[in-house]
């Protein structure tokens, strides 16, 4: 029995300090855990501009905090998470989503690698058709001296 | 030519470097450009720093072009950026309005009263609600908007007499130019 209560309590515990540590950065009056859930999510794709290697949700610059109190206002208003990140893209440019949109201004951050894979795969491609070819041909031709790098 | 090859790819990726180090310190990275330049300013109601019951809107600047320049008592940069304003705001030919940013107002006070007072007009956005839309994320911003409400200009960061000669001057030019 002293056990069972003994684990109960450390099971109480255990789960205070996680919403403790949930809620450290900024107790918000969420109605429910997926809202929270939800609200985590979200500001955890959008960049705090003012430290621009954080996101929202990790950021404690008083910034962060107005933005998520903002984020928080939208979703009490019912709106969704286009609807929001599209209000703050309204304000902060594109900037703001960690995860950029394909338009005219991003498709080389998108297809750059992909273009540099495909170059690289021709040169590759082409280099060793002509050295095969070269290799076939030094056969007959010995006074090539196989000068390679 | 094969043989060249190594050494062509060699400078191509060399002149890659060099124009990443170039473009990085021609430009401020971190540096968001405002998505609002000519769009219409957002609809805001401030109060005045020094008589708060005062409320100056967007609808009561209309007609004229005007600067507004965010600063706090608590920015640093502000502090930098102080002494060009007083030299210069009234020289620009625009009013200037100061956004006191997230500010508590005696500490607004009390800072322009000890380094000087530049600007026209001084609201207060002790929340910050309003710059969310005017899309500020730190000060000093500086917006040049004209006698239709537009925003035509943004400068992040202290504008400095360079700036101020090289692009807020012409900007306003520009406006005074195309005015009836």
């Amino acid at each position: 029995m002293a056990k069972l209560l003994r684990t109960i309590v450390l099971l109480m515990l255990i789960a205070i300090t996680g919403i403790a540590a949930a809620q450290a950065i900024d107790p918000l009056p969420f109605r429910d855990h997926a809202e929270e859930l939800r609200f985590q999510h979200l500001t955890s794709e959008l960049r705090c501009l003012v430290c621009q290697d954080e996101n929202l949700a990790d950021s404690n610059a008083d910034f962060a905090r107005d933005l998520r109190h903002k984020v928080f206002e939208l979703m009490q208003q019912g709106k969704s998470d286009a609807q929001i990140k599209q209000y703050l893209v309204d304000r902060y440019s594109d900037f703001v989503l960690y995860d950029p949109p394909v338009n005219g201004r991003t498709w080389l951050l998108w297809f750059g690698p992909l273009l540099i894979l495909i170059t690289g795969g021709v040169v590759v491609a082409s280099t060793i058709r002509k050295r095969s070819r070269s290799g076939a041909s030094a056969a007959s031709a010995p006074t090539e001296n196989g000068d390679d790098w | 030519m094969s043989r060249l090859l190594p050494f062509f790819a060699f400078v191509l990726l060399a002149a890659l470097l060099g124009f990443g180090i170039w473009w990085n310190s021609a430009h401020d990275p971190t540096a968001v450009p405002s998505p609002l330049i000519n769009k219409p300013a957002p609809a805001f109601a401030l109060p005045m720093l020094d008589q708060p019951t005062k409320t100056v809107s967007k609808e009561s600047l209309l007609g004229k072009p005007y600067l507004v320049n965010v600063f706090a008592s608590w920015c640093f940069a502000c502090g930098e950026e102080h002494p060009v304003l007083m030299e210069e705001s009234k020289g620009l030919g625009v009013p200037v309005i100061g956004y006191d940013y997230k500010d508590d107002p005696n500490d607004a006070k009390s800072w322009l009263a000890q380094h000087g007072n530049p600007y026209d007009m001084v609201i207060a956005d002790t929340s910050g609600h309003t710059a969310i839309d005017f899309g500020v994320y730190g000060a000093p911003e500086t917006f040049l908007i004209d006698a239709k409400g537009v925003i035509r200009y943004k400068r992040i960061g202290p504008l400095t007499s360079d700036v101020i000669a090289q692009q807020l001057k012409p900007a306003i030019e520009a406006l005074q130019k195309e005015a009836p």
